[in-house]
């Protein structure tokens, strides 16, 4: 048995970082609203960093609900766009740097989508985490949470099922 | 709460959604308000585009437009108190909006209890026959003078 030698970690940082790029970026509504993504490894937390268009009660202030909801929608269809590029980048069937940011056609379509809001969007820095429950040659379902300072304190919460892509094969 | 006549109710609501700082942003404009019903629309902008390759606008765009016209609708509505909160919304996406035409909503309340609102609403294009998009919500309805409804959920 021959030993293969584990790629450099930059290559392997790199082919990643290209997949998450071209699926983040070119999208003009998610840079509207300023969404960024962190990774580890595959694991992905969406950042929407405050700003005062983002208000909904300006009272309060808090963040706009559609804002919440376009925030957990974006972290669902993000996160299993992801999960199904990942396969494929990692096994070399999909080269990253072909994927052209916005022209991704992976991205899954929408079928409805539920926000709780579990508490008021406050003027700061919001996060969030999904997690796709089931992925179905036709169909997913995801849930995602949100949550602010503190991580066991959630502000809201959603799940969305969704309609997948369809793959030319 | 019952004591302000429909026409400042309406005028209240008004208000308050045409000051939020979000709505401007997206280029929201009420069309219609009162005893419990509203209208909004969001005209076309390429910034809230949701897929570039056929320049159709993002569901949380639709979304942002779904929540302030359910809102807008309970604030409006006799039984329900000036100000209000989401507890949850729930969106279904029928077809994907025609590129270059405005989006319009309208909501419902059709019941307030003595803490919740319920209200259901539908986006549509210029095609009136065959929606974008339906919305069913719940809301707070906080009638006590010691919480408001928005500390509720604080």
């Amino acid at each position: 048995m021959s030993f293969k030698r584990p790629e450099p970690v930059q290559v392997v940082k790199q082919r990643r970082d290209a997949a998450l790029h071209s699926l983040v970026h070119g999208v003009p509504y998610v840079e509207f609203l300023g969404i960024e993504f962190e990774r580890h490894g595959d694991e992905l937390t969406a950042v929407l960093p405050f700003a005062d268009k983002l208000i909904g009660n300006p009272m309060l202030p808090a963040i706009h609900g559609g804002v919440t909801a376009a925030f957990l929608e974006t972290s669902a269809i993000i996160e299993l766009g992801w999960s199904i590029l990942w396969d494929e980048i990692e096994d070399g069937r999909i080269d990253p740097e072909s994927l052209i940011p916005g022209q991704n056609a992976l991205f899954p379509k929408t079928i409805g989508f539920t926000v709780d809001y579990l508490r008021s969007g406050l003027p700061r820095d919001a996060y969030a985490r999904a997690r796709v429950t089931r992925s179905g040659r036709r169909y997913a379902s995801v849930h995602v949470e949100a949550w602010q300072d503190n991580r066991d304190r959630l502000f809201a919460q959603a799940t969305g099922h969704f309609l997948m892509p369809m793959r030319d094969e | 709460m019952k004591s302000l006549s429909p026409e400042k109710k309406a005028e209240i609501a008004r208000r308050f959604t045409e000051a939020i700082p979000h709505c401007s942003a997206l280029g929201m404009s009420l069309d219609e308000i009162g005893e419990g019903e509203a209208l909004i629309s969001m005209p076309y902008d390429t910034r809230f585009i949701g897929d570039p390759r056929t320049g159709v606008i993002h569901g949380g765009a639709v979304s942002a437009l779904m929540d302030t016209c359910c809102g807008a609708a309970v604030m409006s509505h006799p039984d329900a108190p000036a100000i209000t909160a989401t507890i949850d919304l729930r969106i279904d996406y029928m077809r994907p909006a025609t590129p270059g035409q405005a989006i319009r909503a309208r909501a419902t309340c059709y019941r307030v209890t003595k803490s919740v609102a319920f209200v259901r609403a539908v986006a549509m294009d210029d095609d009136d026959d065959r929606p974008v998009a339906t919305a069913t919500g719940t809301f707070t309805a906080d009638h006590s003078p010691s919480r408001r409804s928005s500390e509720a959920l604080s």
